[in-house]
Order: C-alpha cells, then sequence, then structure tokens
C-alpha cells in the first residue's frame, strides 16, 4: 500500500536537476500564456503614442537613409550595381531582428523579477515570446524593403532574387537562435552582475559595424586592416547579413561551408544559452 | 495515508550572506583582494549582523531547515510564524520560484501559487485583457479563463471598468479585479500568502467567504500563511507555527495561535519597554517607560478580576525640557487570538493632558472589566492628533480571572470570546 502511494507522485520540487530540463509538455501545456505574453509585447509597446506601429517602420527607413547618407555618399563605400538605399535597408532589416532578439531577452531575469519571484510558469516562455513578437516586426520591416524594392526594380535598377531564397525561412530561424541563445545566455549572467547590461547597449552597436551591415564584405577585404578582415569575414552575423542580401539583392558571395558554420555555431549558441538559462531559472530569485 | 496530497521530506534552503545582492565584479573582486591579504571580508557587514567570532559559520544561514509535514486532501493548513521564521521562504519553494537546497516535495497534483495578487498585469492593457493575462500566468488556460470570465468581471465588481486601461483604475479596483482572477483558480493545491489583507473591509469579507468556498465546498487543499490570526482562525483546520525555519509547533488552529501568541509574547517575565523595539513613533520626546496593569505586578503576569474594577498606568517620561499639550493617550486590548477587544482612548471622552515633568503619570479606570476568563495583551500609544510620539505593541500581557460580571453567578457565553455590556431587558 504505501509503495502503490509512493509511486503515484505527479509532481516534485527537489534541489537535483539535469542538465537540460525542459519540459516541453510543460511549455506546451503553457502556449496560451506564451501567446498572450507576446500579445502583450505588440500590443501595448506603441500605446498613447500618435504613429503607434509606424514606428516600426520608421527607424529602419531613417538608419537607412543615414547610413547611405555617410557610408555611401561620404565615405565611398560600392555596393555594385544595387542601389546603395536597398543595400543598407537590407542588412539593417535583418540586423534588426536579430538585435530586437539579442536586446529583448537580455534583461529577462532582471526585468521580470517581479513576476519570477511571485509564480512559477516555464521561464524560457519569456524569451520565446519576445522573440516571436519580434519575428511580427520583422515583417512588418520586411513588407516596407520590398516596397522600395520594387520601386527600385520599376525605376531600373537591376535588382534580382537569387534562388538561394529558398533558405530564408532557414535564415530567419538563425537568427532568432543566435538572438535568443546569446540573450538567454546574457540574461542568466546579468541576475549577479550587472556589467554586461551596460556591455549589451554599445555592445551591439559595435558588433553590427563588424558585422559587414553597413557595407558588402568584398569592401571590407580591400579596404580594412589584415587583422580585422577575419574578424569580419569569420562573424556569425556576418554571414548571415551578407547571405540575406545574397538572396535577397544577388550581390555578394555566398558558400554552403559558412552557411553550415552559422548554422552550427547557432544551434550550439542556443543549446548553450538554454542550459545556462535552465540552471539559472532555478534559483536566480536569490541572487538577483 | 493514501489521501496525503502533499508531502515535503527535509525540505531545507540555505543562503548565502553578505554574497547575495552585493552586485558586480568589483565587489567580488575586493572581497577576494582583502582574503588574499588575510583580512575580513569587507562586504560581510552588508546584509545582516554578524558574529565576528563565528565568522566561519555565519557565512551561510538556513532560512528552512529540514521541513517535514504532510497535508492531506481537502485540508486547509495555516503557516504562522514571525518574520523571518522561514514562512515565504517555504512558500516559494512550494510555488517553485525557487529550489530547496536540500530535500524534495511530492505533491499529487498541480500547485498553484497565490503570493501576490495581480502578478504580471500591464497597466496599458485593459481589465478584460489582463485578466486573460494574468490567469494565464498563473496557469489557466484560454479556455477555462473564457468559461468563467463572466464570474470573475462579476466577482469583482469592475464590470462599467472593464474595457478600460488598468492605469485608469483605482488601486483598491486593480486590487479586486486581481483577487477576482485569483479567485477563479482551480488548482489541486492552492498556496496564498497574505493576499487577504488587500482591498477595503466589504471585499475582504467576500475574500475570506470565497476562500472558505474554496476550501470547504469545492474540497480544494489550501496551504495559507498569514499573520492575521482572525482569518487563520476562520479558514483554517490545521495550522502549522514556522520558528527559525523550523517547524516548531503543529496542531489545530487554536492550539497553535495560542503557541504562538504565547511564544511571541512572553507573559512569564514583565518587559523594560525603554528597551522595546518600536515600529511606530519610537518615543523620541515622549516614552512610555512602563505601564501597569491593575497594580499586582509582581515582576510577573498582572490580572484581573471579571467584572471587577480594573486600570491600566501609564508612565510617560519626557526626554526633552518641552512641554507637550493635547496629549491623547491610549491603550487598545487585544485577544490572544488576535482579535482587538476594545481600546480606551483619552480624547475619545475629551481628556487631553498637559506633559511639562520628566515622569508623568496616567491612569484610566474602568468600573467593571468586561473581560472573559483568559490572557490579553495591550498596545499602548501616546499621541497628540497626528503625531505619534511612542508606540507599545504586543509586549503587556495580564490574564483575566473568571468573576461575575452581572451579580447574578451567570455569565452569557463562557468559552466565547468579545467582551461583557451592561444592558437592559425592559
Amino acid at each position: 500500500m504505501n509503495n502503490s502511494t509512493e509511486d503515484t507522485w505527479l509532481y516534485t520540487i527537489s534541489s537535483k536537476h539535469k542538465l537540460i530540463d525542459l519540459n516541453f509538455k510543460e511549455i506546451w501545456r503553457y502556449r496560451d500564456l506564451l501567446l498572450l505574453f507576446v500579445k502583450r509585447d505588440i500590443v501595448t509597446v506603441y500605446k498613447q503614442t500618435i504613429l503607434g506601429p509606424l514606428w516600426y517602420v520608421i527607424q529602419p527607413l531613417f538608419t537607412s537613409v543615414i547610413f547611405t547618407l555617410i557610408f555611401n555618399n561620404l565615405g565611398q563605400i560600392q555596393t555594385g550595381s544595387v542601389p546603395p538605399f536597398l543595400f543598407n535597408l537590407a542588412g539593417i532589416t535583418a540586423w534588426n531582428y536579430f538585435k530586437e532578439c539579442l536586446t529583448g531577452t537580455s534583461d529577462t531575469f532582471t526585468k521580470n523579477q517581479n513576476i519570477f519571484g511571485k509564480v512559477y510558469f516555464p521561464r524560457v516562455i519569456m524569451p520565446m515570446s519576445i522573440t516571436i513578437s519580434n519575428l511580427l516586426k520583422f515583417g512588418i520591416q520586411l513588407c516596407i524593403f520590398f516596397c522600395f524594392y520594387a520601386y527600385y526594380a520599376f525605376q531600373g535598377s537591376t535588382v534580382s532574387i537569387n534562388s538561394q531564397i529558398l533558405l530564408f525561412p532557414i535564415y530567419v530561424i538563425m537568427m532568432a537562435l543566435l538572438g535568443l541563445g546569446l540573450g538567454m545566455l546574457i540574461s542568466s549572467m546579468t541576475t549577479k552582475y550587472r556589467d554586461l547590461t551596460v556591455l549589451v547597449s554599445f555592445g551591439v552597436q559595435l558588433l553590427m559595424y563588424a558585422s559587414a551591415v553597413p557595407y558588402p564584405v568584398s569592401e571590407a577585404k580591400l579596404k580594412f586592416p589584415s587583422w580585422f578582415v577575419p574578424i569580419v569575414e569569420y562573424s556569425p552575423f556576418t554571414q548571415i547579413i551578407e547571405g540575406f542580401r545574397y538572396m535577397l539583392l544577388n550581390t555578394g558571395t555566398f558558400s554552403w561551408t559558412g552557411f553550415l558554420y552559422t548554422l552550427v555555431i547557432s544551434v550550439v549558441v542556443f543549446i548553450l544559452g538554454l542550459i545556462v538559462f535552465n540552471k539559472t531559472e532555478k534559483s536566480f530569485i536569490d541572487t538577483v | 495515508m493514501s489521501h496525503i496530497i502533499l508531502k515535503s521530506e527535509n525540505i531545507s534552503k540555505q543562503y548565502r550572506l553578505g554574497l547575495v545582492g552585493t552586485g558586480t565584479i568589483s565587489h567580488d573582486l575586493n572581497r577576494w583582494w582583502h582574503k588574499v591579504r588575510g583580512k575580513d571580508d569587507p562586504f560581510l557587514k552588508i546584509g545582516e549582523s554578524n558574529d565576528r567570532s563565528t565568522k566561519a559559520v555565519s557565512d551561510y544561514v538556513w532560512a528552512l531547515k529540514d521541513i517535514n509535514f504532510e497535508v492531506k486532501r481537502g485540508e486547509v493548513l495555516g503557516i504562522i510564524g514571525k518574520n523571518g521564521a522561514g514562512k515565504s521562504t517555504l512558500l516559494k519553494i512550494l510555488s517553485k520560484v525557487t529550489s530547496p537546497t536540500t530535500g524534495e516535495i511530492k505533491t499529487k497534483g498541480r500547485i498553484a501559487s497565490l503570493l501576490e495578487v495581480g502578478t504580471g498585469f500591464h497597466p496599458e492593457m485593459t481589465g478584460r485583457e489582463n485578466i486573460y493575462l494574468n490567469g494565464a500566468i498563473l496557469g489557466m488556460t484560454k479556455t477555462e479563463i473564457r468559461s468563467k470570465i463572466d464570474d470573475i468581471i462579476d466577482f469583482s465588481g469592475c464590470e462599467r471598468y472593464i474595457d478600460t486601461p488598468v492605469k485608469r483604475y483605482s488601486s483598491g479596483m486593480t486590487v479586486r479585479l486581481a483577487f477576482a482572477v485569483a479567485a477563479h483558480l482551480e488548482p489541486d493545491i492552492l498556496v496564498v500568502d497574505e493576499v487577504l489583507a488587500v482591498g477595503d473591509a466589504e471585499f475582504q469579507k467576500k475574500a475570506i467567504g470565497k476562500m472558505k468556498d474554496i476550501s470547504r465546498g469545492e474540497g480544494r487543499t489550501v496551504l495559507f500563511v498569514s499573520h492575521d490570526m482572525a482569518a487563520i482562525k476562520q479558514l483554517c483546520s490545521r495550522v502549522m507555527v514556522l520558528e527559525n525555519g523550523k517547524i516548531a509547533f503543529s496542531s489545530t488552529a487554536d492550539d497553535a495561535i495560542k503557541y504562538y501568541i504565547t511564544k511571541s509574547i512572553d507573559i512569564t517575565k514583565k518587559v523594560d519597554l525603554r528597551n522595546v523595539k518600536r515600529s511606530k513613533g519610537f518615543g523620541k520626546q515622549l516614552m512610555i517607560t512602563d505601564v501597569v496593569c491593575n497594580g499586582n505586578d509582581t515582576n510577573k503576569n498582572s490580572y484581573g478580576v471579571t467584572g471587577e474594577p480594573f486600570y491600566f498606568k501609564v508612565k510617560v517620561e519626557n526626554k526633552s525640557a518641552l512641554s507637550y499639550s493635547n496629549i491623547s493617550i491610549t491603550v487598545s486590548v487585544y485577544s490572544f487570538a488576535g482579535n482587538f477587544l476594545f481600546a480606551c482612548r483619552s480624547d475619545c471622552i475629551d481628556k487631553v493632558y498637559t506633559i511639562e515633568n520628566t515622569h508623568n503619570e496616567f491612569t484610566c479606570f474602568l468600573e467593571k472589566l468586561p473581560l472573559n476568563k483568559g490572557d490579553y495583551y495591550i498596545k499602548v500609544n501616546c499621541s497628540n492628533a497626528g503625531i505619534m510620539y511612542d508606540y507599545i505593541e504586543d509586549d503587556i500581557t495580564f490574564s483575566v480571572i473568571e468573576g461575575d460580571y452581572y451579580g447574578t453567578g451567570k455569565l452569557p457565553a463562557k468559552k466565547r470570546n468579545g467582551v461583557f455590556i451592561d444592558y437592559k431587558w425592559v
């Protein structure tokens, strides 16, 4: 009798836990929460603003204009046959998604300690919801990109989509995994040390310049000092941005090795982030 | 035995002093540098007062140590204890917010925790949207919430505002809405922290009633933490007293509450009020130095007799050279179950004092002590309209010996709480 009751315990709370303790069943059970968080993120960002969701569009457009003025007009960076504005817009749209995922998830623990300290739900729901809600933003920005794309194509510029466009979903997933993975890593580390939060805000800025967002890799190879070229070339972010432009604008280079290399790195970073996040979520409330 | 729904085995939680919450790498480096030079940890002073002689041991503290208990299905278990006794830590572990250092808790059902009402409320979203969000955070599914939303809105009494952003709500309305969501949770085990101490009196009554329904009518298992002894008494079938991270006592609600209050108020010894810690007033200008109940204190518990004359003598020391006018002295009497019984406030009967001398004595006479047999404690304060000069809580007790209040040899309710009053039947 005693044995049979012992066996029927449904849940256990204990100090021991496995390396990856992801309970997919539980996450599935909380899917409504995930969707509600996504909705909350989307609905509340621009409440009580006049332009509302237009801000999603204004930010990349203005950045592209500035980039075009500074890098292409002033800095004489060559973008080949592609109009510089379109070139920048493609890079910024892609970069923005990664950036939003990273900065959005990197303060998961510190930002949500009020909720996390009071109620349990699978913590990973929070960064996941951010990644998903940013996807919508990315979609809107992509639409704008295609509007300009159509405009330039109509004007007679030589822009064409490459057959690699089929890889597009994988690129998006890679960006999401990288952003989410890094974000989870950083958010886990910031529970104890807040230094990283400071680093993230300007580190992302620096990373953008090192990841070939405002210039093509070919230009970097020509003009950068030799020690800096490999940093740009082998950064997984460069691979993504460059691949993105290759697909959409048919400019730059693409290699399967580079693609696989980036895919592996994204998955590794994501899993690493997940492990650290899982380890942290158990007791971060004591150290945060 | 098979009805046991939750079992805690050797749950312990260790916290590290000093390190937690001290911040950045620079602190850690500093700490390391001090260690290298053989000096004391500079951050140990932060957080808790530490005894230097026991430094090695005091680096860690056990917030909970070897907690073992079982909860039966449908039982309402109350958890009481002083601040820092480990109640909140236990609740946090139960609700999976933090994990225990050692031990295991096994359950036969889903736990939903209510450590706070309105967790995750977003001010920009409407009441209705927040019901969905909050409900989902607490573990309900969308369909579940949808089927209950009318009840929830109805219970909250905020129907008119339900499509208005929550930031426009009054704080009371927010709390009502939040509690309404929480009250409609249907987990197997509900863990509740002091959430009832919110809202106005009407709502508190409603909340307690709902809690009662949840536990009695619907047979749900509830773990309930509170400082409100009256609520504990009303709701709980069994009460556990935590003391310094251990279970000190576990019994029926009445016994446990009595144990707890007797423990927290040491009735065997008269306290020196000069050294008592104050939460309000602090006795900087005027200090209550002594309170004598009925003049028969021989360093022990003082006592009175039901229906006999009784008095409180309050000694107040003027610590400055100034004169204070319009001073009102109040003595409030509480039962050991924590219920307020009555207060003797001097300014209510238009008696205010002017304090000029250093030593002063004020006496409050009761013609007939209207209390039943038992133990009581009093809170005393000395104030002037808005200014609280000194406030003594929980440290003065007296007992009452059964007497003949009405002079008839009869008392209406021997075992019940409350006070006797004079009345006439014609």
